[in-house]
């Protein structure tokens, strides 16, 4: 889910335009050669929509009506944008399956056109070209795509809990093979020029240009319209062929896939793989497969049929709609909805060397922005800026990134253990040990060096933001920015504003966030604000669970069937016992026996005996031992069996058990919106996806509450209170929509 | 007061003038006065002194891997001194200091100006050092030798460049260098034969030098194709241009212009006094070459862009005042300079473009005032892309900084005798030869102004500015 692409806009609704003149796609000849550019004046890319659609069936018939035309090039006029993919609101607006069906079809047929055109086509890429953008580059004879950053080539639709409905499914096994088609289609991944080209997926590479007598951006495209002229000319005169020699292994390959036995062990091979992965949570990868084998085995006419018939079906999926929903959300959560900050940080000072103050030094310089590191110790700073280094020199390992931009980069770092420059810091982050007294220390020192507007920025997950502005002299300058490990991986950055804090300050924070490649949610001060507060009650319900005699194995399979990423017992894990134990014993004191379930001691008898998680080597699991499968700790199990509960059996099946922790959690989600923690259902369902992995089929706790129904989960959250009392007492906002079915979270 | 006096003197003899000029300078004032064919006002500035060069020489341009293909490279910069202390009768031990050249270095002669400067029997008590700056390494050398003589602490001064392509370092790959090291400190032999032992086949493969930016792993000739590509210059503008230097060459060599190239008998083989790359072709020939770097639509071909050359040149820099003093008539004086840098990756070759402004600026000079123009080719595509910068006003404007193009110089003054397309480019020798070709070319045409300007890896540039010498 991590890095859906496919932009949207709302252009396609408004179509009702003069056909005469056209707005999207306007073409001229040049030399027997049609150049057909394709700009969505409403859009900063262009999408496929019912507008941009007519206008270019109506060029293209134009084209192959004009006897002069003996070839031609698709172009975008959009730096960075070939085709973005199709309109999303277009099948969103769609009442059922078959009006769906009925669009692709569309698509289809103009594809297949294209496909058998009379005359070549050259599809001159340069930037994006995802979804139906790649559908239909493949279905043109020849491509060209700029060697550009921006330039990527992919089939995202699997993200959307949809799949390649414009003859994706049908072409791309047979341009690139069924296992590299399989990979595409069902991982989404975005893949780059060069690579394009060593899949057969392009044919021909060009140079991103410098500046010349235009910008490099104007002159690039420009340039690649006249190569690929050139080579749409080529075409014509048989000077370039389309075919590629193909290599040994390449026919060895293709022998072996004609073979139908060795097709049907890769269909089946790819099914289980998805099945494992997704545990038949997601539709789209199955019917991906599905469309894929009917085109082989039955022909091209009825897999189009699969294609465009399932595609309708799964656009009407929830799941499909929760992943659309998280992809809108996401967008909204990449803006700054605070307006333009008075000062630009270009200084940013973080302190603490740590796992997480390295991390954000390292998104940070990433971005340009000359950051210091600073530490108490010696051993502590030389560890973060290795930590720095590493992470930039593994891009360097996967081409991302060259030595020399590495070595850029990294002299925008200065570590160091005084406070020298932090007279000249626009914004502190501070990243020290999660201690009230050491935070009021660390804020009286700093606020002792820097100037009057910098910003001092908290990284906490628990501590309330008000607490520690305590000792600031400055409160509308604190905020707080809670990061999530680790912080180079991990998108969801939780901003936290106390009552005191400036809009200013917010903006800030939020420019430097979205800076730093985070989706940002921005939520109100309390103890463990959004993220945290949700996650502990389920934590709280996990180690009941354990305590009830279910193995940690057992709850991670419960966990992870329900489609959270990580299991509960490998995540608590991951965040460190020590961590868990610090924050239950926190919030528990803040919010009582609501936070109650699991006993504290379990954790804290973990943490003496040295279960710290997977930082100390063993937690619930023991780790290090190089063996992929991983063991129970027979350590945790046994501190379990001391404190062994007896399983109520009303409540106790597995899927009892897995309603139990995510109703937990998505009860504490409602109760913060209620209680205005949250400002928004949108920022809760992105807030619990992206920073605790809440299962992303179900678009987080909001739309999970409108899609599974609240008088439903109302109703089993009553039966566990039976059980267990009031850490299952659905609060009030919750009931509201329990009683009223027309009330939704999301529209 | 200087241009009253200097129409006052203009119709004067010339030794006069001489006599004016010393008389001058010994009443410890830096007005510096002179007569010129044309009315155009000396450069000569209040407080810095007149840095003269006195002649400048340099051993044919072979392509690499032909005649010179035995030799090191300190032997051929030797033969670039000796011909210079042939040409100038100067006495060895009356200089002061040699600077010299090298891009490519021969590991063996790291500071290949002292092993050369006493192969060719200069005084062992001339220190010399080397410099490196890419394409304009002997750029470098020479206004090395201009700031020392200007500082006032030498008042003679060789400086040149060397650069030998027919043998480069080739180096053991890393892991085997490794190995090799370890085993210079192995103690006993069952050390020295683990070491051994590790070596496998993937140790044997050498590292070859490349003309790539360390900094962007791309090629000087790729960079160069999208440098064109960038600023619209078709293929047929390239082959043009490069026939254009080839038949200048062609034209120069047989007039007897290229009058710096001097004899060399290279041990074992015949003398060599010309240079072996000039070879005008048809724009048809021209035309059938498959491009180079980028396949298959790219515009740089072998025949458009400069070859690997040999070669080694060497000039003598002197304050005017010594060369006078020593009886030297000198050839031109070295002006106003600038060295300029910019991004490596997309205007790699566009040296000449921020360098060529910049200079006339300090110079107080236009475009217009220049009567001989100098630059580097590196590649055709390289100049034309040089030349379109310079007439736009929007490139001047977005990544200069300038309010206005400088305009690009006229063809008629420009690189008349060739250049590095058809002489060759011995990296580190272009320099000196661009700017003694300057100084003969004023000499000949009866010109006062000329520029020197040049592209070198790295996205650095350089020019100068040079005076002719009153005749």
């Amino acid at each position: 889910m991590a890095s859906v692409r496919l932009l949207v806009t709302r252009s396609g609704c408004t179509a009702l335009k003069a056909i005469t003149a056209r707005t999207h796609v306007s073409y001229e000849v040049k030399d027997n050669v049609a150049v057909v550019r394709i700009n969505d004046p409403t859009s900063k890319v262009n999408t496929l929509g019912r507008h941009m659609q007519a206008e270019l069936v109506e060029v293209i018939n134009e084209i192959w009506g004009n006897s002069a035309v003996k070839s031609a090039v698709l172009i975008s006029s959009k730096p960075g944008s070939f085709i973005a993919g199709a309109d999303l609101n277009m099948f969103q607006a769609c009442k059922t399956a078959e009006e769906v069906s009925y669009l692709l079809q569309a698509g289809q047929k103009m594809f297949e056109q294209i496909e058998k055109s009379p005359i070549p086509f050259v599809a001159a890429i340069n930037g994006s070209c995802l979804g139906g953008g790649l559908e239909f580059a493949i279905a043109c004879q020849y491509r060209i795509a700029t060697k550009s950053k921006k330039t990527i080539l992919g089939t995202p639709e699997v993200m959307l809990g949809l799949l390649p409905g414009a003859g994706g499914t049908q072409r791309l096994p047979k341009m690139v093979g069924l296992p590299a088609a399989f990979d595409m289609m069902l991982t989404g991944r975005n893949i780059k020029a060069d690579k394009a080209k060593k899949m057969g997926l392009v044919h021909q590479l060009v140079e991103p240009l410098g500046p010349g007598l235009k910008s490099a951006e104007e002159r690039t495209i420009e340039y690649l319209e006249e190569v690929a002229v050139d080579f749409a000319k080529g075409l014509t005169g048989k000077k370039v062929t389309v075919e590629k020699k193909k290599g040994l292994m390449q026919k060895v390959q293709d022998f072996v896939m004609g073979l139908p036995p060795v097709r049907k062990q890769i269909y089946k091979t790819v099914h289980n793989k998805v099945m494992k992965q997704s545990k038949g949570l997601y539709p789209a990868p199955l019917k991906i497969i599905e469309c894929v084998q009917t085109g082989i085995e039955k022909g091209n006419a009825a897999g189009y049929l699969s294609e465009s018939e399932n595609f309708g079906k799964l656009a009407m999926t929830s799941v499909s709609r929760a992943l659309i929903g998280l992809f809108y959300g996401q967008v909204a959560c990449k803006k700054n909805h605070f307006g333009q900050p008075e000062r630009e940080v270009k200084k940013l000072a973080v302190l603490g060397a740590g796992l997480m103050g390295a991390g954000i030094a390292q998104v940070t310089i990433d971005k340009g922005v000359a950051t210091i590191l600073k530490d108490t110790t010696e051993e502590g700073l030389a560890r973060g800026q290795q930590q720095v280094y590493k992470g930039l020199n593994d891009k360097t390992k996967k081409k991302s990134l060259t030595t020399f931009e590495r070595d850029r980069i990294m002299s925008l770092l200065s570590g160091q253990l005084d406070y020298r420059g932090f007279e000249n810091a626009d914004m502190v982050i501070e990243a020290v040990f999660e201690d009230l007294s050491i935070k009021h220390k660390v804020v009286k020192e700093v606020e002792a060096v820097i100037p009057p507007h910098c910003i001092f920025a908290t990284n906490t997950s628990a501590l309330p933001i008000k607490d520690i502005a305590a000792a600031s002299k400055r409160p509308e300058k604190l905020i707080g920015m809670h990061y999530f490990s680790p912080v180079d991986k991990m998108q969801l950055l939780e901003i936290i504003t106390t009552s005191k804090t400036s809009k200013d300050t917010t903006a800030s924070a939020v420019a430097v966030g979205l800076k730093q490649g985070k989706v940002i949610i921005v939520v109100g001060d309390g103890p463990g604000f959004y993220t945290t507060r949700c996650l502990a009650p389920m934590l709280a319900e996990a180690v009941r669970a354990l305590q009830e005699g279910v193995g940690p194995k057992k709850l991670d399979s419960l966990t992870t069937g329900f489609g959270f990423p990580v299991g509960a017992a490998t995540l608590a894990d991951e965040v460190g016992i020590d961590v868990a134990a610090h924050v239950a014993e926190d919030l528990g004191k803040a919010f009582g026996t609501r936070f109650g379930g699991g006993n504290v001691e379990v954790l804290k008898m973990m943490v003496q005996k040295g279960f710290k998680g997977r930082k100390s080597g063993k937690g619930c699991y023991v780790y290090g031992a190089k063996s992929k499968e991983k063991k129970v700790n027979s350590g945790a199990e046994d501190i379990l069996k001391s404190f062994k509960l007896t399983a109520p059996p009303a409540v106790s099946a597995d899927e009892d058990i897995q309603y139990r922790l995510v109703s937990r959690f998505v009860n504490e989600a409602v109760l913060c919106l209620q209680e205005g923690i949250l400002p928004d259902p949108v920022q809760g369902d992105i807030g619990a996806v992206f920073g605790l992995g809440f299962p992303p089929c179900l678009g987080g706790p909001f739309r999970f509450v409108d899609s599974y129904g609240a008088d439903k989960l109302v109703q089993k959250m009553k039966h566990f209170e039976e059980a267990y009392g009031n850490q299952f007492t659905p609060c009030q906002l919750l009931l509201d929509h329990a009683k009223d079915s027309s009330k939704r979270f999301h529209k | 007061m200087a241009s009253m006096l200097l129409t006052s003197l203009r119709s004067s003899p010339l030794t006069s003038v001489q006599a004016a000029q010393f008389a001058a300078r010994s009443l410890s004032t830096s007005v510096h006065l002179q007569a010129q064919a044309k009315s155009k006002k000396t450069l000569a500035k209040p407080g810095v002194k007149n840095i003269v060069l006195v002649d400048g020489v340099r051993t044919p341009f072979l392509q690499s891997g032909t005649t010179y293909a035995d030799l090191m490279p300190h032997d051929l910069a030797r033969a670039a001194l000796q011909g210079l202390l042939n040409r100038t009768g100067l006495p060895k031990d009356a200089v002061d200091y040699i600077v010299y050249g090298t891009v490519i270095q021969e590991v063996k002669t790291s500071n290949v100006a002292r092993e050369a400067a006493l192969g060719a029997g200069f005084s062992d008590k001339t220190p010399a050092h080397t410099v490196t700056m890419a394409c304009i390494s002997s750029n470098q050398a020479m206004t090395t030798a201009v700031g020392l003589i200007a500082a006032g602490q030498c008042d003679a001064v060789v400086a040149g460049g060397v650069e030998f392509m027919s043998d480069v370092p080739i180096r053991h790959s890393r892991k085997m260098r490794k190995t090799m090291l370890s085993l210079n400190k192995a103690k006993t032999l069952g050390a020295r034969l683990s070491l051994l032992g590790s070596i496998r086949l993937a140790h044997l493969s050498p590292e070859l030098p490349a003309v790539a930016e360390f900094s962007t792993a791309e090629t000087m000739g790729h960079s160069a194709d999208r440098l064109a590509a960038a600023f619209g210059v078709s293929r047929l503008e390239q082959d043009e241009f490069a026939l254009r230097s080839h038949t200048l060459a062609k034209k120069a060599q047989d007039g007897g212009m290229l009058s710096d190239v001097i004899s060399f008998k290279v041990p074992g083989r015949d003398i060599v006094s010309k240079d072996n790359g000039i070879r005008p072709a048809t724009m048809e020939q021209l035309a059938k070459l498959k491009p180079a770097f980028i396949k298959p639509h790219g515009t740089v071909t072998a025949a458009n862009s400069s070859f690997l050359t040999d070669g080694a040149s060497a000039v003598l820099i002197m304050s005017e005042e010594k060369a006078l003093a020593m009886g030297y008539k000198p050839k031109a004086y070295l002006r106003d300079f600038v060295y300029v840098s910019q991004d490596p990756k997309d205007q790699l070759l566009l040296g000449p473009t921020y360098a060529t402004p910049k200079v006339l600026e300090k110079s107080g000079l236009t475009l217009n005032d220049i009567d001989v123009f100098e630059f580097h080719e590196a590649f055709a595509g390289q100049i034309m892309a040089n030349l379109k910068a310079m007439e736009s006003d929007w490139f001047a404007q977005t990544y200069m900084g300038r309010k206005t193009k400088v305009g690009a110089p006229p063809m008629e003054k420009f690189n008349t005798w060739g250049g590095s397309l058809s002489l060759g480019h011995p990296f580190a020798a272009t320099g000196c030869r661009l700017v003694t070709t300057v100084a003969h070319r004023l000499q000949k045409e009866g010109g006062q102004y000329g520029l020197v300007a040049a592209c070198a890896a790295g996205g650095q540039g350089h020019a100068m500015v040079i005076e002719a010498y009153p005749q």
